[in-house]
């Protein structure tokens, strides 16, 4: 039994399906990724695993160590070990980056300092800028990162790691996510790089709200690259595709 | 009421950067009620604060080519729960003189106490004004707070004020400031009140760019909860060449709070160029959830949204 597991999960949003029988199994200490074309429903998964408000309301259930969090709103799954890194974070005026990466720190014994150090940024230089406009995208990006190492989550959802960052920065990111898992943090990654989905143990191949396929990365690669690429299904796969 | 009691009060309630008021190399002027309890000048600084009834004038000159290294550090207040306290102020910053001023506005006890302050302001050419005016309030709302200046900034000079109510309960506040700006002068005027229960919260402030590449920037950035009623009337007119200015105007409202912007932005000339932006409404979801997603709760989480913004 994996330590999240997503159960038969469907959702709507006004008239549309954006998740149809989702059934997953994220494994501790793992590094998991779900892939997809845009539209597939990757970060529509990530939100309802969160339990964002207009995500909650899905069929099926969301299980974390065999309770069902369902209920539960975004900051008691928090407490339960479980956050989430925005594909593009929010901006936060006057809010200190200090102030920020203290806030979700509920008792870590990791400084800020350290935290910065991890992601490559300076200490010295980020610590008292506020997390606002005058931030480019990819330190905002890593500056959320830091924010998730200070919480030392238990579960990380991730969504589109190398979105608005340049190499040496998604360098920086997958070095942060192996040491995620040498902590025994399950990792979760949403994205529709085959770069970042090299870095998965296991991937889920998602499409229009279904589950196309799961396996290794190589599989999912092999898979994606021969099907997924030269689609022109406009994200609707054929019923035969659907595992 | 002894100097040292209503000094006391007040230096407790600064951050700990500003305790430096009775340094020796550090101005002050210390105003409780009508009676002038405390006054240390340094050199180029000239103040002269007279008694009048229910308040104080003062005039304030700041000797050419003086530059203030210190913050001059002003302190206002009322230690009783009831009265009224008129505030005049003339300062003439003289060409290439530069001052700092740290405000402090306290009125722990306030049941039923008006502030008034009436300023005129002239900064000559390259002269340097930093006004700083934080007010600390009691929690029983009852201070009405009226501070209203002209401030006439000559060519090169810069004008820079920020108006600060975050502790306490604002009670009922009416700020109105207007500007004229010269050639390559340079006005910055902000507010930053948190209103809560039933404060009522108005500012009106006017920044007139007349010079060519003179510059203008009004900032209000207000927090409303519970009933607290904010209105923000700011207006930018720009009419030489190069003239630039920007509003900024936000405003988080919570629970039954209301709030209101009126942006005017009017240009007179070609090449001048302003611009306006205002958000109003309830705090960002994102940010929101982005710190509930850390485990902060709802409420812990907007506080701190909020605590970022009036920063």
């Amino acid at each position: 039994m994996g330590i999240l597991q997503v159960k038969d999960v469907s959702l709507k949003l006004g008239d549309k399906k954006v998740l149809e029988n989702l059934s997953i199994d994220f494994w501790e200490g793992h590094i998991h990724a779900v892939v997809g074309p845009n539209g597939a429903g990757k970060s529509s998964l990530a939100y309802a695993m969160m339990g964002l408000p207009e995500y909650r309301n899905h069929e099926g259930d969301i299980v974390i160590e065999g309770s069902s969090i369902k209920s539960l709103p975004v900051d008691e799954r928090a407490r339960l070990g479980m956050s989430l890194a925005w594909q593009e974070p929010a901006r936060y005026e006057g809010l200190k980056v200090d102030t920020f990466l203290k806030a979700g720190s509920r008792g870590s014994s990791r400084t800020t300092d350290e935290a910065l150090d991890m992601v490559g940024l300076e200490p010295e230089v980020y610590k008292y800028r506020a997390v606002d406009k005058t931030l480019s995208g990819g330190e905002r990006k890593r500056i959320e990162l830091a924010s998730i190492l200070m919480m030392q989550p238990r579960i990380f959802l991730m969504d589109e790691p190398d979105s608005g960052i340049d190499m040496s920065a998604l360098q920086k990111i997958f070095e942060v996510i192996s040491m995620l898992k040498k902590q025994n943090t399950t990792v979760i990654l949403i994205t529709h790089s085959l770069e970042v989905l090299r870095h998965a143990e296991h991937a889920f191949l998602m499409c229009h709200g279904k589950l196309i396929d799961k396996g290794t990365a190589d599989k999912i690669i092999y898979y994606f690259e021969n099907n997924c690429l030269p689609c022109d299904h406009q994200n609707q796969p054929l019923e035969e595709e659907i595992s | 009421m002894s100097t040292n009691n209503f000094l006391q009060e007040i230096i407790e309630s600064l951050p700990a950067s500003h305790r430096n008021v009775m340094d020796k190399d550090t101005a002050h002027l210390v105003i409780h009620h009508n009676e002038v309890l405390g006054a240390h000048l340094v050199p180029g600084l000239d103040v002269q604060a007279e008694p009048i009834e229910d308040g104080v004038n003062i005039k304030i000159r700041v000797d050419k080519g003086t530059v203030i290294e210190k913050p001059v550090h002003m302190c206002f207040g009322m230690v009783p729960e009831e009265g009224l306290q008129k505030i005049i102020i003339n300062a003439v910053i003289e060409e290439d003189a530069a001052i700092e001023v740290l405000a402090h506005c306290t009125f722990p006890n306030a049941i039923d106490i008006t502030h008034l302050m009436d300023a005129t302001i002239h900064l000559e050419r390259n002269a340097r004004y930093s006004y700083f005016e934080r007010h600390i309030h009691g929690m029983k709302g009852g201070v009405k707070v009226v501070p209203k200046a002209k401030v006439y900034v000559d060519e090169y000079a810069r004008f820079k004020t920020e108006f600060e109510l975050i502790k306490g309960l604002v009670g009922d506040i009416d700020i109105f400031y207007e500007g004229f700006v010269k050639r390559e002068g340079v006005m910055d005027m902000m507010a930053r009140i948190y209103g809560r229960e039933n404060d009522r919260i108005k500012i009106n402030e006017t920044c007139h760019l007349e010079g060519e590449s003179s510059r203008g920037v009004l900032t209000s950035h207000i927090a409303c909860r519970d009933r607290t009623n904010a209105s923000v009337y700011n207006t930018l007119t720009a009419t030489a060449p190069f003239a630039r200015g920007h509003v900024d105007c936000k405003e988080i409202v919570q629970e039954n709070a209301r709030a209101k912007a009126v942006p005017i932005v009017e240009v007179a000339h070609p090449q001048a160029h302003v611009t306006h932006e205002a958000a109003l409404g309830s705090v960002d979801s994102k940010q929101l959830q982005t710190l509930m997603s850390r485990g902060l709760t709802e409420d812990e989480a907007t506080e701190l949204i909020i605590q970022g913004l009036l920063n």
